[in-house]
């Protein structure tokens, strides 16, 4: 019998901790299929955050170094500068890259580093129970924004794929989500986009993934989903942020 | 290689670990430590593999060396005072993820940004940990440029040994001072670096980790490094003894202020008082049995630091009240001459002896 489906080598055989709807277990396994594709198990790191995946070492069947609070980028450009042969990504939730970590993500994607950030929007900090995020939309209620998100009091959403996307060091960026088949096939051909820019040693890359959080958003998964097309992605368009195309030959590793 | 240079503390600890096998520096500027990047700069351009970062603060370069190191390179950063302060969230991942990695410290007077003068008063957070966490790091004290060079290469050795970042304590004098150096060969390395991350290849993927949800199971991984460290601390005690034999008293001092306290003891010879220098180079370990078996010899110990007042209390925990203690501090940058350590010692002398005198 032929078969049609089944666990990408790069993942373990284990149950993913996630709760029902989340967006994680979704992309590790893109990321993983991903990996499989180009037969990178081999000479893939993994550079997991603090935050609900910090436990992705325990999903991925690749080699992986856990890395402090935001320092994600950092601590892939010493592994990166060098194993320059080798497939390095960060990956990152909002919180971590987009306060803790902002100096590290915007020098890392300046100095144009060849690595990849695989970067989870959820709006919220999802491990410690739901707090606001410097990516929590205008409005909306979280532990800490009990009346919702106010711009006087907590500025802005910040689009940092935006912000990053103005950077010379920066090779691509894409926005995406995982909250349908279809979206879920896009984000996987931008994370393919995204290694092959960075075997190619095109520079810095990063796909951000808009991903549903239903227990601190609270709401079912399927509201989850309907929240991100409705209003999460409003203030975060999906599409394409930066594509400076493939280099010419030679790598900048 | 056996010629001997006449270069730049600063210099002399960037070269030194160049010749470690040191392929990987990240750092960012501050003085009084800033010859050191710069060295680094120029020096790792021209060795094959090299990689100068200038990152864009302490946190990422300390972060830059946990990643190089984790990929099996010889890695450092370094800084001063304020900067150790932000590199102490990396020195304890480090320490949890057993990386190897050198930082050196090139003291200056704080609390706060303070100034750019010479001081010793990161001895706490030194030997302490500044970081969080039950964790110890190894703290290297060099007194001259050639012990800045022969300290940084066993700097390398021990952090590779013993998988730990591992603290090069000196001060913004010893990094500005030019001295005479010999370079020696680099000592083979003979430990295992079956932790570097590489890439599985065809085999099993490898984690490099410092959170351990369960309780019991982190307590284990605590217990495993405390087992290290008591290692460490039974093999790599460093200390200088001079003069101690027929002492009637012993000054303790490290770094710089052994320094001084050399030119002071000259001058109490003068003065008619023989005085020796306990001079503790692994300031962790602390050479704790070492100067409890002096006590047994000599009643009288005087504690000199460009602090308040820190070492001290090492000194204090390893005499155990077998033996008087003086001290002499002055920190937030102010370097004494051995003139006023001399007076202050004979000063101390005079006083003790017309206090025991008193019926």
């Amino acid at each position: 019998m032929k078969k049609v489906f089944g666990r990408p080598q790069s993942l373990k055989d284990s149950t993913f901790h996630y709760c029902p709807g989340c967006g994680h277990s979704i992309t590790h396994r893109l990321i993983a299929e991903v990996i499989d594709e180009l037969g990178a198990r081999g000479v893939s790191i993994g550079v997991p955050p603090a935050g609900c995946a910090v436990l992705a070492y325990n999903y991925f069947d690749i080699d992986m170094i856990e890395a402090p609070h935001g320092r994600g980028p950092a601590l892939a450009t010493g592994l990166k500068r060098m194993l320059p042969d080798r497939l390095v990504f960060s990956y990152q939730g909002d919180g971590d890259l987009a306060a803790i970590g902002t100096a590290e993500s915007f020098h890392a994607a300046n100095r144009g580093e060849n690595i990849t950030i695989i970067f989870i929007n959820n709006a919220v900090y999802g491990m410690t129970g739901g707090q606001m995020a410097p990516t929590t939309i205008l409005g909306q209620k979280t532990t800490t924004s009990p009346s919702g998100r106010n711009t006087r009091l907590d500025g802005s959403p910040i689009r940092i794929s935006e912000i990053l996307a103005t950077l010379d060091g920066v090779a691509y960026i894409e926005r995406c989500t995982v909250n349908s088949p279809a979206s879920i096939l896009k984000t996987k051909r931008c994370i393919r986009k995204a290694f092959d820019y960075q075997l190619a040693g095109a520079g810095f890359t990063m796909v951000e993934v808009l991903s549903p959080c239903p227990t601190n958003w609270k709401m079912t998964p399927v509201e989850s989903c309907r929240w991100i097309d409705d209003v999460m992605s409003k203030t975060f368009p999906l599409g394409l942020i930066k594509d400076s195309g493939t280099p010419k030959g030679g790598s900048k590793a | 290689m056996k010629n001997k240079v006449l270069l730049q503390g600063n210099k002399v600890i960037g070269e030194a670990a160049v010749l470690a096998g040191c392929r990987f520096y990240a750092g960012y500027p501050i003085t009084p430590q800033n010859e050191l990047p710069e060295y680094m700069a120029e020096r790792l351009r021209g060795v094959e593999g090299g990689v100068f970062i200038q990152s864009e603060s302490e946190i990422a370069a300390i972060n830059m060396v946990a990643g190089a190191s984790a990929a099996g390179a010889r890695a450092m950063t370094s800084s001063s005072g304020p900067g150790i302060d932000l590199k102490q969230e990396g020195i304890s991942s480090m320490a949890a993820c057993e990386l190897p990695g050198v930082v050196v410290n090139m003291m200056r007077g704080g609390p706060g940004l303070g100034n750019i003068r010479p001081s010793q008063g990161d001895y706490f957070q030194a030997t302490r940990g500044g970081g969080h966490g039950d964790y110890r790091t190894p703290v290297l004290a060099p007194a001259t440029c050639q012990e800045m060079a022969d300290l940084t290469m066993d700097a390398f050795d021990l952090a590779d040994r013993y998988r730990t970042p591992v603290m090069i304590l000196a001060d913004g004098m010893m990094g500005q001072m030019m001295e005479p150096v010999v370079f020696r060969e680099p000592a083979p390395r003979d430990y295992s670096d079956d932790f570097k991350m590489r890439g599985a290849g065809s085999g099993k993927s490898k984690i490099i980790r410092g959170l351990i949800l369960d309780a019991l199971a982190m307590e284990e991984h605590n217990w495993k490094l405390v087992r290290k460290y008591q290692v460490i601390a039974d093999r790599e005690v460093r200390y200088e003894a001079f003069r101690v034999d027929d002492a009637e008293l012993v000054l303790v001092a490290y770094g710089t202020a052994a320094r001084i306290a050399k030119g002071a003891i000259h001058r109490l010879d003068a003065m008619g008082i023989r005085v020796g220098l306990f001079r503790p180079i692994s300031l962790w370990p602390f050479p704790m049995t070492q100067l409890r078996q002096l006590s047994e010899s000599v009643k009288e110990f005087f504690v000199f630091e460009m602090s308040a007042g820190q070492m001290v209390e090492d000194v204090r925990l390893a005499l155990q009240g077998y033996a008087r203690i003086g001290f002499h501090g002055r920190p937030g940058g102010v370097v004494p001459t051995p003139a006023e350590l001399a007076n202050v010692i004979y000063r101390y002398c005079r006083d003790r002896e017309a206090l025991i005198e008193r019926p």
